[in-house]
């Protein structure tokens, strides 16, 4: 059973990035071969405290400067030497810049790298537009071998980045600076190719990932409230994906939304429809940024700016629900 | 291997690169000429530790083919080396092949790191590097790059870092033939002077004969047994489609199968020239 997070750690607000480095020391700790190379943002990343962690640590985390491309390679020369080699930036460059790369020598020879940018989507915030990767997903997930997990909290990039360290071959972990309230219990094990149902419901299901499960539950509540019952899925394996759990799910309520702080092109709506479509198809509406870039602003501003928020999801659950009613 | 030995399995390597390419009917074999008397020295000649009946020994010297479309004369020296049979070649970009246009880690024994996208093998060189000192472990990385290859951005990035981490266990081989597809190098966008760069970036450097065998050992010694707390370059300066003459210094041989005319052509003459210095 999975553990959801007591009261007062729901209280707690953590991002998920703040996992990364603190994580790479408990698997280092537990005698796996990790290394982590990183790219003049070991602060942001946290990747400074698994290199402030103790001398053997400190051998272990190599900065490539600002050298997305090089950094990528370097850790697929680690992974060639046996080690568990863990890449980290903002996701535009360590996703984006080192897109081929990632391709052509970690994905094409199965290699046990993992991709682990802890700054993705809007949620950077002021940077702007040219900090926040909208399309990371779309490009991740189109590439054989890599699978692609988005933790929804603190907890859930923790159980994240130990089961990329402990499954063979590429995995893209997808953090973002925003702080969450937390949805797991802080020890929560999760597996890749699960989804995970948070709040059961019979009229509509709602499937989100990543800071878009904060919304998704608070959507869930403004519903609750109209007398509408929402289900709410965490999608934290985007790739693979839980088909039989959104099929499940989908046959129950009749119609389905998909909220996330990402593109709508190509990556967990796309991924739902194509399943529910082959499946079961019923209707669903697409929460996420639409065929833009984003702005600076607060994180909470970009929200609403760019309707990401759990009004959005309501909105688009009660068009779900018309529809089905209407079909 | 004797000098003697070594040139008659070079010549060999040439024999089945043209053979290998026109039965494929497409292929690099500009470059792969170009490569091949280096990859002969460091294979057959004494200079790399690694051996095909323990081909994934964690002591072993690894070598990456940066300029992945020289496929054909790895798979040539792999042959030699008795990675796989000679015969096997001709299955060269063929369905269902191990031999893939560019070399696949995954398919064939020996090859050490997929490659294709040019301007990644030193990167991964020097992480190969890293992992092997966190271990212990005192191999040496080879890696072959093209000169036009040098206009990678990557390529620098990895010249700084590898100087930067002292990584002399590292040494960079340029396969300096002074053509690309376009054109010469220093007409389409010139990377010279390698040399200069690569010293100013800290790199310890050396300049050879890459199509003599014997300089070439030298040189390749040198560099596996320097170990001054810096990478090493050695610039080959090499002509492209070496040993058959129509292709010799011609771009257009860069990518380009011969027709069966010119493959008899092309491998008459590498016998006739092996003949003559009296190699079989």
């Amino acid at each position: 059973m999975i553990r959801f997070a007591s009261e007062e750690e729901r209280a707690s607000k953590l991002a998920t990035r703040a996992a990364y480095g603190p994580t790479l020391i408990e698997l280092a700790d537990a005698g796996l071969p990790v290394v982590a190379v990183d790219a003049d943002l070991t602060g942001s990343t946290t990747i400074a405290k698994f290199a402030a962690s103790s001398p053997e640590n400190a051998k272990r985390v190599f900065n490539a400067g600002i050298a997305e491309q090089n950094m990528t390679d370097v850790a697929a020369g680690l992974a060639l030497t046996g080690k568990i080699a863990f890449t980290g930036s903002f996701a535009v460059f360590g996703c984006g810049r080192a897109y081929d790369q990632i391709r052509n020598t970690i994905c094409y020879a199965n290699l046990n790298v993992k991709i682990c940018p802890t700054h993705a989507g809007i949620s950077v915030g002021p940077d702007g537009g040219t900090h926040q990767m909208l399309e990371d997903i779309a490009l991740m997930r189109a590439l054989p071998n890599m699978r692609v997990l988005v933790p929804a909290d603190h907890s859930a990039a923790r159980a994240a980045l130990k089961l990329a360290a402990k499954t063979s071959g590429p995995v893209y972990v997808r953090m973002g600076r925003a702080s969450v309230p937390c949805v797991y219990a802080s020890d929560v094990e999760l597996e890749i190719g699960r989804a995970y149902v948070l709040r059961e419901g019979t009229d509509v299901t709602i499937i989100a990932c990543g800071v878009e499960i904060k919304e998704a539950m608070e959507a869930a509540d403004m519903l609750a409230a109209e007398g509408i019952s929402a289900e709410v899925i965490d999608a934290f394996s985007v790739k693979p994906l839980d088909a039989e759990t959104i099929i499940a799910s989908a046959s129950k309520t009749g119609c389905v939304v998909v909220a996330e702080e990402h593109s709508v092109m190509g990556g967990l709506g796309d991924a739902v429809s194509q399943c529910l479509v082959r499946n079961h198809p019923v209707p669903c509406e697409f929460v996420g940024m639409d065929d833009r870039f984003g702005k600076s602003g607060a994180f909470e501003e970009l929200m609403s700016m760019f309707s990401l928020n759990a009004k959005t999801i309501a909105k688009a659950a009660r068009a779900a629900m018309d529809r089905k009613l209407s079909a | 291997m004797d000098i003697q030995d070594l040139e008659l399995a070079a010549s060999e390597m040439r024999e089945d690169i043209i053979s290998m390419i026109a039965k494929a009917g497409s292929g690099h074999p500009g470059g792969s000429l170009s490569a091949t008397d280096i990859l002969c020295a460091l294979y057959l000649g004494g200079v790399m530790d690694i051996s095909a009946a323990d081909a994934q020994s964690p002591t072993r010297d690894r070598f990456i083919l940066s300029k992945g479309h020289a496929a054909p004369a790895l798979y040539a020296v792999l042959a030699q080396a008795g990675f796989l049979p000679r015969e096997e070649l001709l299955s060269l970009r063929q369905i269902g092949s191990r031999l893939q246009g560019h070399p696949d880690m995954r398919l064939l024994p020996g090859v050490e790191a997929s490659t294709g996208s040019l301007g990644q093998g030193l990167s991964i060189a020097c992480g190969i590097a890293l992992g092997l000192r966190l271990d212990g472990i005192s191999s040496t990385v080879f890696t072959l790059m093209g000169d036009g290859e040098c206009q990678e951005g990557q390529v620098w990035e990895a010249a700084m870092f590898a100087a930067h981490q002292g990584l002399d266990s590292v040494v960079a081989i340029v396969d300096h033939n002074g053509l690309q597809i376009d054109g010469k190098i220093q007409d389409v966008c010139s990377p010279e002077s390698i040399t200069e760069k690569f010293q100013a970036f800290g790199w310890s450097t050396s300049e050879v004969d890459g199509h003599s065998i014997p300089l070439l050992i030298e040189a390749l010694k040198a560099a596996k047994e320097e170990h001054a707390g810096r990478p090493k370059l050695i610039v080959a300066n090499t002509v492209k489609g070496k040993g058959v003459s129509f292709m010799e210094d011609q771009a257009g041989w860069h990518g380009k199968a011969p027709n069966p005319d010119e493959t008899k052509v092309a491998l008459d003459e590498i016998r006739v020239q092996r003949a003559e210095r009296g190699l079989a």
